[in-house]
């Protein structure tokens, strides 16, 4: 297999953004994946948020480890460098990248094998280190690639292609992220573009590290009856707690005041996330109440989906190792080598 | 064989109790008496409670290698008094603490046992059991002073300036350290037989620790990411790195940093992130030790495989497994040089003292720019955590940083189709970019399979285009590292001797010992691998070669045979792997004995290795 270049051919009546870039320059390489899988519709999201968003192709990093969600950063944003790491390593890739350079938008893919199994340290100490970026987890409660055995998010009950049910708990990652403090979280499901869209722009413009686990099924795999990630599992049992609307900072924000289930955050970067609120009662702006929203969902066979949870004002990776606004991979040796004349006053100590 | 400036004393304590500071004090007097000194902390890994020692070595000579035997030993663990008698040389001292009657175990006939009340006269002089304990060790430093006619009045000073802030504890220091001296001198022939006498030979030289220097090293070099995870004996290099670069590295004005250090949740993950900021373009780091490097494996295979720099410290400690964390070794050899699965080498630098572990860290980080690679530092725990006297430090401050062939933006401006893993040059190193740059300059990293454009495949021939060029840039690398130093005896020598690293210190002694019993050697000390042509050429220049490394399976010899095709029989190993610095007498009884053994047909020759194997007990 090889990787699969799209045709240059452009509409001329395409839409262009903010910098003159239309969709098909926020995309990648032909996707590999089976015909309707549900990352590639994430894929399409995330070309439609960034583009959106007008961010600059080049100064986006795309991170991903190992697996079928790993590999789809190389379907969009072709002319963002991509690191393809190794298995369930990418947040400390991510991390040491974002140490080096923090000017640019780091996006990482990951799936449910690679963050939730053997990459589940590294994604809770992302989460703790608070690295600023975007955090993508594919989820369909599979291993694809390796031909259909159970990840850790698979729920007990969920019976296999084979019909074998799975009887270990499943690891809950937006449950997880809350616990461990994350200060974004949100769930979303490849088949609600419409929902996913605003989750991605809102956590692309987030200080911290933004966790969205979305339920991507596994059209090969898991997508059956008796499976709990299948579309038509997902479709009847998703419930939108609070509606997000990402604002751009140059977009005027209007607002009915008299409207009182709207709740509005300001992000870091000036952006305004707004939240309708369909269930009652429910404050994204709240850990606990967050957590006991998604757990009583659980309760009555439900999933809850939205952004769940937002602290815009945690501080990042950066904010707490108090580094410079300079990107260190771009600081001059002059201002990192103290020189001779240093060293040899250093010197005396040791005499 | 001891003599004035000429001599080694050991402090046999229990650690926890503070004698670390009252062996450093010593150990640093005679430095600045102008007495070359070094001391060798033989230390447990443990907190609080176990048998610790502290061996200093004077050596008007100059020699720093630990001694093969010591002259007095200062015996204040119970838990190990038999052992400590034992191991005073015959005609020698012991130092114990008569506070209590002597244990029949201290006596031992054909050593001189002196008594003095540690014990006693701080619970005479001082309140506090914590106090009495930790002043203890400065009265047993008092009674050394006498003994060894250390200068007083310069421990006087230095304690001074220790506890300029805390008038208090001065007070109490000082009146300790008169405790002991004035009680050894009332009762005993002061100085001993062997003592110390000024000299001026220390005028260039500091006392430094390989950890500390290396992280100099990595300070000057401009590395600005640093992520570890702790592990003995490694730890104190990332340490050193944080309080130099809170020193160096703070922005004037605003406070800010010009660093960043990251604790990681485990060395994967501390591997993963010097990776990740050596391909976004910042100088950076991990230290760590033998299971770290175990935990390593699969993030240096891919920075070997992507051609990412990264710069990876090993503090060797005894291994296999947990092994023995306090003790040093020179095991990981092997593990360093092809590090991770599938066909994967890489460079390594063993520095051999602290001096050097300065200097090399400055050429790790060119060496990972240049050749776009993971590099390894393999120092080890006598280097890295002991307390070294070693030529003062420079810094030549022409000095530009060599970042490798990186395009710019406008390189990339120009440039028609972007390449990652192309290259027109004879080094085989293909330019790289770096994020954020230039449209044109993205390319996708990959562990996968890829071709000479970073393209992901499974076409056998541009699989191997890849790694045939990154066979050719390692073969490069071997004229680019660090040559061996050699050391040539005046007369034509058939004697080989090749070494490496920490043992650098015992094989120098060990050559001019062998000289005085007629033995001439000539002497190469392996810097870095890959191995440049003059190693093939000492080796094939010696009939008789002798490897000597601080390993059980001869790792250096493997690594010899492995890459220069040198007859790995025709190499006879001296091997010393029980966990303590090497001492010239393991090499220059290995290396005399070997000359005695009549040259074997090759067949006979694998018994005759192994007679002189050093098997230290």
């Amino acid at each position: 297999m090889t990787s699969i270049a799209k045709p240059p051919v452009r509409h001329p009546g395409l839409r262009t953004n903010a910098l003159g870039l239309t969709p098909r320059d926020y995309e990648g390489v032909m996707s590999t994946l089976c015909a309707g899988c549900g990352h590639d519709s994430v894929t399409a999201a995330l070309v439609q948020a960034m583009w959106e968003l007008a961010i600059p192709p080049h100064r986006a990093a795309k991170m991903s480890g190992i697996g079928c969600s790993s590999k789809t950063t190389a379907y969009f944003m072709k002319q963002s460098h991509g690191f393809n790491s190794v298995h369930g390593r990418m947040p400390s890739v991510a991390s040491g990248a974002n140490a080096a350079n923090r000017a640019l938008t780091y996006v990482g893919i990951s799936g449910d094998g690679d963050s939730l199994s053997i990459g589940l340290g590294q994604l809770c100490h992302a989460i703790r280190r608070n690295v600023r970026m975007l955090y993508v987890i594919e989820n369909n409660g599979v291993y694809g690639l390796t031909k259909g055995q159970f990840s850790a998010s698979a729920d007990i009950g969920s019976t296999s292609k084979k019909g074998d049910a799975n009887v270990q708990p499943p690891i809950d990652p937006v449950l997880l992220a809350l616990t461990l403090g994350a200060t974004f979280v949100a769930r979303g499901f490849s088949g609600d573009k419409a929902q996913l869209i605003p989750i991605l722009k809102a956590g692309l413009s987030h200080n911290g590290l933004a966790l969205v686990d979305v339920i991507s099924p596994c059209v090969t795999f898991n997508d059956h009856e008796g499976s709990t990630k299948s579309y038509a599992f997902t479709r009847e049992h998703e419930v939108e707690l609070a509606e997000a609307d990402f604002i751009p900072l140059r977009r005027e924000i209007t607002m009915p005041a008299s409207d009182t289930t709207v709740q509005s955050v300001q992000m870091h970067d000036g952006s305004t996330v707004r939240f309708r609120r369909l269930e009652d009662g429910y404050d994204p702006t709240n850990r606990d109440l967050a957590y006991a929203h998604v757990r009583a969902c659980q309760a009555r066979g439900e999933m809850a989906t939205g952004l769940l949870f937002i602290d815009e004002n945690g501080a990042d990776m950066h904010t707490v190792a108090k580094t410079v606004d300079t990107p260190l991979a771009e600081l001059p040796f002059e201002t990192l080598c103290p020189g001779q004349t240093a060293l040899q006053a250093l010197m005396e100590k040791y005499r | 064989m001891s003599g004035i400036n000429d001599f080694a004393f050991k402090m046999a304590t229990v650690n926890g109790t503070g004698s670390a500071s009252a062996n450093s004090l010593l150990m640093r007097a005679i430095f600045r008496m102008g007495i070359p000194v070094t001391g060798k902390n033989l230390f447990p890994s443990n907190i609080q409670g176990l048998p610790t020692a502290y061996e200093i070595r004077v050596s008007k000579d100059g020699y720093t290698a630990r001694p093969h035997e010591v002259d007095l030993v200062v015996a204040l663990n119970p838990a190990t008094f038999a052992r400590d008698v034992a191991s005073v040389r015959p005609g020698g001292y012991l130092l114990y603490d008569s506070s209590w009657p002597l244990d029949p175990e201290l006596v031992r006939e054909g050593i001189t046992i002196l008594g003095v009340p540690f014990g006693k006269l701080c619970v005479e002089h001082f309140q506090g059991d914590r106090n009495r304990t930790l002043l203890r060790n400065i009265v047993y430093a008092g009674a050394l002073a006498a003994l060894l006619k250390l200068d007083i009045d310069l421990v006087g000073r230095m304690l001074g300036q220790q506890f300029a802030k805390k008038p208090k504890l001065l007070d109490a220091n000082n009146t300790a350290i008169r405790l002991g001296y004035d009680y050894a001198r009332a009762h005993y022939e002061c100085p001993l037989p062997f003592h110390l006498e000024r000299m001026d030979a220390n005028g260039d030289c500091i006392i430094i620790d390989g950890n500390t220097a290396a992280a100099l090293g990595a300070v000057f070099a401009g590395a600005t990411v640093g992520a570890w995870y702790p592990i003995t004996p490694s730890t104190s290099l990332m340490e050193a790195f944080t309080a130099f670069c809170r020193q160096y590295r703070t922005e004037p004005g605003t406070g800010r940093a010009r660093y960043c250090i990251l604790q990681a949740e485990d060395e994967l993950s501390a591997a993963g992130i010097a990776i990740g900021a050596g391909w976004a373009g910042a100088r950076s780091f991990t230290n760590t030790s033998g299971p770290g490097i175990s935990l390593m494996q699969e993030f240096v295979g891919l920075a070997y495989y992507t051609e990412i720099p990264t710069v990876i410290f090993d503090i060797q400690r005894t291994g296999p497994s947990t092994g023995m964390p306090t003790r040093t070794q020179q095991a990981d050899l092997l593990s360093l040089a092809y590090a991770s699965h599938g066909d994967t080498k890489h460079i390594v630098l063993f520095p051999c003292s602290p001096e050097e572990c300065f200097y090399l860290s400055v050429t790790a980080f060119d060496l990972a720019d240049r050749f776009q690679t993971p590099v390894f530092v393999a120092s080890d725990l006598d280097i890295g955590m002991n307390d070294w006297m070693c030529k003062r430090l420079q810094w030549d401050d022409d000095f530009k940083p060599d970042r490798g062939k990186v395009l710019d933006a406008n390189d990339l401006a120009t440039v028609k189709r972007f390449s990652r893993y192309f290259s027109e040059d004879d080094d085989g190193v293909a330019p790289r970019t770096l994020p954020g740059v230039h449209p044109a300059g993205a390319y996708f990293v990959r562990g996968s399979g890829h071709d000479k454009h970073g393209q992901y495949t499974e076409d056998s021939a541009a699989y191997q285009e890849v790694v045939d060029r990154l066979k050719h840039k390692f073969a490069t690398a071997a004229n680019s590292v660090p040559p061996p130093e050699f050391i040539s005896s005046d007369t034509a020598a058939d004697i080989g001797i090749v070494s490496i690293g920490g043992c650098h210190a015992a094989v120098r002694e060990a050559l001019d010992h062998l000289r005085d019993q007629g033995i001439n050697a000539d002497y190469m000390r392996i810097k870095a691998f890959p191995f440049g042509p003059q190693v093939k050429a000492f080796l094939d220049a010696h009939p008789k070669i002798f490897v000597v490394e601080q390993n059980r399976d001869a790792q250096l010899r493997t690594l010899l045979t492995a890459e220069t095709g040198f007859p790995r029989d025709a190499m006879t190993p001296v091997l010393d792997y029980g966990g303590l610095p090497l001492t010239a007498r393991v090499v220059v009884d290995a290396v005399a004995t070997g000359v005695q053994i009549p040259r074997l047909s090759a067949l006979d020759r694998a018994d005759s290795q192994t007679q002189v194997q050093q098997v230290p007990a």
